[in-house]
């Protein structure tokens, strides 16, 4: 099963690039009838270079939504964000930012 | 295709399948610890003090617990990690971030909260922990429609 | 003695109106902050996606789907509807008009159009992507539904009907909840959609995200599920009741500016 679609901004603020990312996942919990299934990694990446590294857990909502800011930065960088879950099903989204 | 090479295949394709898995580290003590001072020992971070530097931005109500947003940013220099703890929850732990250099100390996102709770933020700079806490309540709107 | 308590009870209702104040404030600022980054920006892309897939026996999209500013054009489209439709001699919504494109264009037949209209948080329905993607078109039109063709003055005033009469089990009315200022459900404001002043900001934000069960939810849902919440029967999608209540709506808050699909609780 093919994994939902993720949407990235990348604007360069003042001094700080802002990055919002939306995230399609059921992140269902063990109260739920439903087996486990949730992101448990979210990493973030400048140029290649790991920025953030996030282990998140079924207590983030459905869809995760994260905002994060990077030092400074310039038009044109890359930012890619990429998610793990416990299944082992990953995804990941590029961005440049303007 | 001869049965030998089937399985030698197959073997290969398991081990370069999830380069990712192989890599990620989960803390599944931390975040299955059932109280935040569990939590907090098994992350590493057994005692914190207060610090108005580290900053909640969030609603003091939220219409619904299945979406709660909250904004934390951290004016202590050096912050390298913030972990975000629902203290209610079954599981309080619910998310830790690792800010290498080029990330700045700041994070917005949607946790899910069972009931009205404090949430718990603790940061890491210097090799020392600072926390702070904010009440969240939850309500249900509506008539359910 | 009496004068005391006159001055508790004024002030235990002054603290229980600030309180209230400071509640709403509060939960305002929640919607605030659920609205920012919403997943309603991934239900217009796959509404997108939906809007130019080839599909039905003619394996056509829909990107010549005409919903009332031409083939094909959606900028600007919702905030025009409902309205009176030539082809098909009938006041009609965005559903309905997305399901007589799927018919002609496509030629889908109604049933297979209409088989799941209303999705779950699974699965969403291509009437919610569809809805989500020309709905978030409309962003910063002024809401302006049809109002002056004869079919549409009818059905506004058919909307108008519905909305006031009594009936089903529990003789509601759609009044009966939001028909009289400062009632709520629980911390749910109910506004008086009668009213311009606050239907406006109702209509500008519909189709909406609903955070509460992870679901977007079209016009059509709203109206389908008040009618459930009042134990009346279920009303056929898209039927002419149904138009005429969203057309009296979309009339009453006509002139507000669309904010795009909302994101509630």
């Amino acid at each position: 099963m093919a994994a939902g679609p993720m949407k990235i901004r990348t604007t360069l603020a003042g001094g700080f690039t802002d990055v919002r990312v939306l995230m399609t996942h059921p992140m269902t919990t063990a109260q739920s009838n439903q087996p486990l299934h949730f992101i448990t990694n979210v990493t973030v990446k400048v140029n290649g270079k790991p920025v953030i590294d996030a282990e998140i857990s079924q207590a983030i909502s459905r869809n995760p939504v994260f905002s994060f800011r990077l030092k400074g930065g310039q038009k044109g960088d890359k930012v890619e964000v990429s998610w793990l879950d416990n299944k082992g099903e990953t995804n990941r989204i590029e961005s440049a930012v303007v | 295709m001869n049965p030998l090479r089937r399985t030698v295949l197959g073997a290969l394709a398991l081990l370069l399948a999830k380069p990712f898995a192989a890599l990620a580290a989960w803390n599944e003590k931390a975040f299955g610890a059932k109280s935040a001072a569990d939590a907090l020992k098994n992350l590493g971070t057994g005692s914190t003090e207060a610090s108005s530097g580290l900053v909640i931005e969030a609603p003091q109500i939220a219409e619904n617990g299945a979406v709660v947003p909250i904004e934390i940013t951290s004016n202590i220099p050096g912050t390298t990690s913030i972990a975000v703890l629902i203290e209610k929850n079954p599981f309080p732990l619910a998310a830790k971030f690792d800010f290498k250099d080029g990330a700045l100390p700041f994070l917005k996102l949607n946790v899910k909260m069972g009931e009205t709770s404090d949430v718990r933020v603790v940061a890491t700079a210097g090799g020392k922990h600072y926390a702070a806490t904010k009440e969240i309540k939850v309500t249900i709107g509506g008539c359910g429609g | 003695m009496r004068l005391l308590r006159t001055l508790l009870c004024v002030a235990a209702f002054l603290a229980s109106a600030s309180h209230a104040q400071d509640a709403r404030k509060e939960i305002q600022r929640y919607q605030q902050m659920i609205a920012d980054g919403s997943p309603v920006e991934l239900f217009e892309l796959g509404g997108e996606e939906l809007w130019k897939k080839p599909q039905g026996p003619k394996q056509v999209s829909l990107e010549k789907c005409d919903l009332g500013k031409g083939p094909g054009v959606i900028k600007g489209a919702y905030a025009a509807l409902p309205r009176y439709f030539k082809d098909a001699d009938r006041v009609m919504d965005l559903e309905a008009r997305l399901v007589h494109c799927m018919e002609t264009l496509q030629g889908r037949s109604r049933a297979e159009a209409t088989k799941a209209v209303f999705g779950n948080q699974d699965t969403p329905s291509e009437m919610e992507y569809l809805s989500a993607y020309v709905a978030g078109h409309s962003r910063g039109a002024k809401m302006a539904p049809g109002l002056s063709h004869p079919k549409e003055k009818e059905a506004f005033e058919l909307g108008r009907a519905l909305f006031f009469h009594r009936a089903g089990a529990w003789d509601f009315s759609c009044a009966s909840c939001h028909g009289e200022e400062g009632k709520r459900i629980r911390m749910q404001d109910l506004p008086v959609l009668s009213k311009p002043e606050f239907a406006r900001p109702v209509v500008a934000t519909w189709p909406a995200y609903r955070v509460s069960n992870s679901q977007f939810k079209t016009m059509q849902w709203r109206i389908n599920d008040c009618y459930r919440q009042m134990r009346m029967p279920e009303p056929k999608f898209v039927s002419d009741a149904t138009i005429a209540l969203n057309l009296y709506l979309a009339g009453t808050g006509k002139g507000e500016t669309y904010r795009g699909p909302g994101t509630k609780r």
